[in-house]
């Protein structure tokens, strides 16, 4: 690797579209989530500047770690959190029709495993703070972890099977010459909607940090910067997720490239952020061992039904 | 996994005063549940007794800041029986019809709750911004959005004018559209239904046995309301009916309370178009004779009961409140064993508990085995004491 594309690499990860605006589209999609949840709610919700407010607010403010945690864990697992969204966004082909880093066969899958990780450092922090709430809240994370990633990822495979490629530049464009085809991913689209909504641990699904419940979760022992950081993840992982619905179902940026395409990616993402709104305010929390049953008995096999559709309509293509 | 024992309180974002519930787990599941009360004594019926029967009345509203009226109307009952007055009919309609108002804003108020302890926000946001309707009522009518002090001792305080009528029936109408439209979304949404269903059981035995009150009790099929059973104020003469439900779970309750409010709305109509002309107060006398009264109310939440001992003199020898809460509370217990954790604040928050009307303190010595109660003078020697220990002493001050 030479030093100029070594500086590419950098300004990609550090500046754009890395952790600068990752922060700043998240903490806007943020305002965007909590401005609709406040209209759909009959409420005037806070004003534009706020999740910036709050995450300056947290991380001016005095950092405590308890006696009992795991020290060295305890504070770098948000920074795991964070490294692991921005790489999952390399990965994905945003404004134009191939991703930041090089696309190779496989990149979905990829990305899929680096979302995970968040996931996992949110149980390991609850594990590693040992109160009862956080212990009680990482359990739940884990559990939930193991719901929603299969439907996920089967209704992820189903646009794959339908381009034939494992590459998400490829689904884009398959996506783009076919938007035909677009529609009859509904299902699929559906299931990733309510997956993604479980895995941003979010209303019905914010079931692991339940604040009636076990107070703040895997995050009660946290505060000042590194909860300030774990919620700027949260939110960093809500404009991913969205762009990897964008790349694998809304056909990624249409043939665009430069100022057009990102103006179609931030649509498309607002957009997903809409319905992640919508569902959040239509339901009550469902309990653990209902969210488990719901993943396994209905998501799971609508994303299968999605993959067969698909299966049937690749083999009429190719007749 | 080994069990683990989770503290719910005294400050929990699930309790909106202090109590304590020791929770051991197994998993998700309750294996054990212990309650423990007390962190909210405030010496209500110690200090009603260096007060008169007038003062007090402002005391009593205080015992809780949702049936403000009910409590204050079951004292004034007590000291005008005990005084014996013949209290208007125009005032009791009045009596009755805040009564009614204040337990449409106390269900509506819990709906709201109980959709915030199941995570649904979007519920608890609209029936609070309904609730805005009838507050505005009992402003109008009272001059005060939450301790309306509308009872005096003989009667009430303010009467009721025509314009004020036409607006409450107007306001009335509006909040009937929307509890209509909630029994719809308590019955058919499935997150709602997956929530309560099943959840926090208390068989009709068991809520016999254990002396469950108000919506709690006939949620399981029990038909107690005092309203029916030992009719007060104006409740004789008006058509409504006793609502219950056979589910016996959180979702019974849900139901009972929605439908409760569509009669409290008949109940308000049923009033202000009987109101009977005539003055809206009779004078007392502040000193009233040796008696002893006992009168039950059927407040929002359950049964409350006062018992007033007057020695005549202006104060009341003795004055005792049994607040729905403490009755509610042995069940409790009982429904949260067994059930999922994630169903603890909604169980707890199904009976509409206000612990801070519950707490009261009796001294117990287990060595003795002797229950004693302390007057004033012992209280503030005690109190004066407790200071010194930690090292402030008043005399300096």
């Amino acid at each position: 690797m030479n030093t100029d594309s070594l500086l590419t690499s950098m300004v990609y990860l550090v500046v754009f579209p890395g952790f600068l605006f990752l922060t700043v589209y998240g903490l806007f999609l943020q305002w965007v989530d909590r401005k609709l949840c406040a209209v759909m709610q009959n409420r005037m919700g806070p004003p534009w500047f706020q999740p910036a407010a709050d995450l300056i607010k947290l991380l001016v403010k005095e950092t405590i770690i308890p006696d009992a945690c795991d020290t060295a864990m305890f504070k770098a697992l948000p920074y795991f959190a964070i490294a692991a969204i921005i790489s999952a966004l390399m990965l994905i082909p945003l404004w134009k029709a191939d991703s930041l880093f090089p696309a190779f066969q496989g990149n979905m899958v990829v990305v899929v495993y680096l979302l995970t990780i968040p996931t996992v450092t949110f149980f390991l922090a609850g594990w590693s703070s040992t109160s009862p709430y956080s212990t009680i809240g990482s359990m739940r994370v884990l559990t939930q972890l193991f719901a929603y990633e299969v439907p996920l990822m089967l209704s992820l495979i189903g646009p794959a099977i339908l381009a034939g490629s494992w590459n998400l530049s490829e689904i884009s464009a398959f996506f783009t010459e076919h938007p035909g085809h677009m529609a009859a991913q509904l299902i699929g689209f559906l299931v990733a909607i309510l997956a993604l909504q479980g895995k941003l641990e979010r209303m019905p699904f914010d079931i692991p940090h339940a604040k009636n419940e076990i107070v703040g979760g895997q995050f009660t022992e946290y505060s000042g910067r590194l909860l300030g950081y774990f919620n700027l993840a949260v939110d960093m992982e809500l404009v991913v997720g969205a762009a990897l619905l964008s790349a694998v179902f809304l056909g990624g940026a249409w043939g665009l490239s430069g100022a057009a395409g990102l103006a179609l990616f931030l649509a498309k993402t607002l957009a997903v952020t809409f319905l992640l709104a919508l569902l959040k305010v239509l339901m009550a929390r469902i309990r653990i061992e209902q969210m488990v049953n719901f993943c396994w008995k209905i998501l799971a096999p609508a994303a299968m039904a999605q993959i067969l559709i698909d299966i049937i309509i690749k083999s009429k293509l190719q007749l | 996994m080994s069990k683990i024992t989770i503290p719910l309180g005294p400050q929990h974002p699930a309790l909106k005063e202090p109590e304590n519930f020791m929770l051991v787990l197994e998993g998700e599941q309750i294996e054990n549940a212990t309650i423990n009360l007390g962190y909210n004594h405030r010496g209500m019926e110690k200090a009603a007794e260096e007060r008169t029967f007038l003062q007090n009345l402002y005391l009593i509203e205080r015992v809780c800041g949702i049936c403000s009226h009910s409590h204050t109307t079951c004292y004034v009952t007590n000291v005008e029986e005990a005084a014996k007055a013949e209290v208007p009919e125009r005032a009791l309609a009045i009596r009755t019809l805040i009564g009614e108002l204040e337990r449409v804003h106390s269900h509506l108020l819990w709906i709201g709750v109980a959709g915030y302890e199941m995570g649904f926000e979007t519920l608890f946001m609209y029936t609070w911004r309904d609730r805005e309707q009838v507050l505005d009522c009992l402003e109008m009518l009272s001059g005060n959005r939450v301790h309306y002090s509308i009872n005096t001792i003989g009667g009430v305080r303010r009467d009721v004018t025509a314009e004020q009528k036409v607006e409450v029936l107007k306001r009335i109408g509006n909040l009937e559209e929307r509890t209509q439209y909630y029994i719809k979304v308590a019955l058919e949404e499935p997150t709602i239904r997956a929530r309560t269903a099943n959840v926090g059981k208390l068989p009709y035995e068991v809520a016999i046995e254990r002396g469950a009150v108000g919506p709690t009790t006939r949620a399981s099929g029990v038909k107690r309301d005092v309203r029916k059973d030992d009719p007060y104020l104006l409740y004789d003469k008006l058509d409504f009916s006793l609502i219950t439900h056979d589910t016996c779970d959180v979702f019974g309750r849900l139901v009972v309370r929605a439908l409760e409010l569509v009669e409290s709305y008949k109940l308000i109509r049923q009033i202000l178009n009987y109101l009977p002309e005539g003055p809206i107060a009779v004078k007392v006398p502040p000193r009233i004779a040796p008696a002893e009264v006992l009168n039950r109310y059927e407040a929002p939440r359950g049964e409350d009961i006062h018992y007033l001992k007057t020695n005549g003199t202006d104060k009341p020898e003795r004055l005792k409140v049994r607040a729905p809460t403490l009755a509610n509370l042995q069940s409790v217990a009982y429904m949260l064993e067994g059930g999922w954790l994630a169903d603890v604040p909604l169980v707890i928050a199904a009976i509409d508990p206000c612990m801070s009307c519950t707490d009261r303190a009796i001294v117990y010595d287990r060595k003795t085995d002797k229950k004693q109660v302390y007057d004033w003078e012992d209280l503030r020697k005690l109190g004066i004491e407790a200071y010194k220990r930690k090292g402030v002493d008043f005399r300096k001050l």
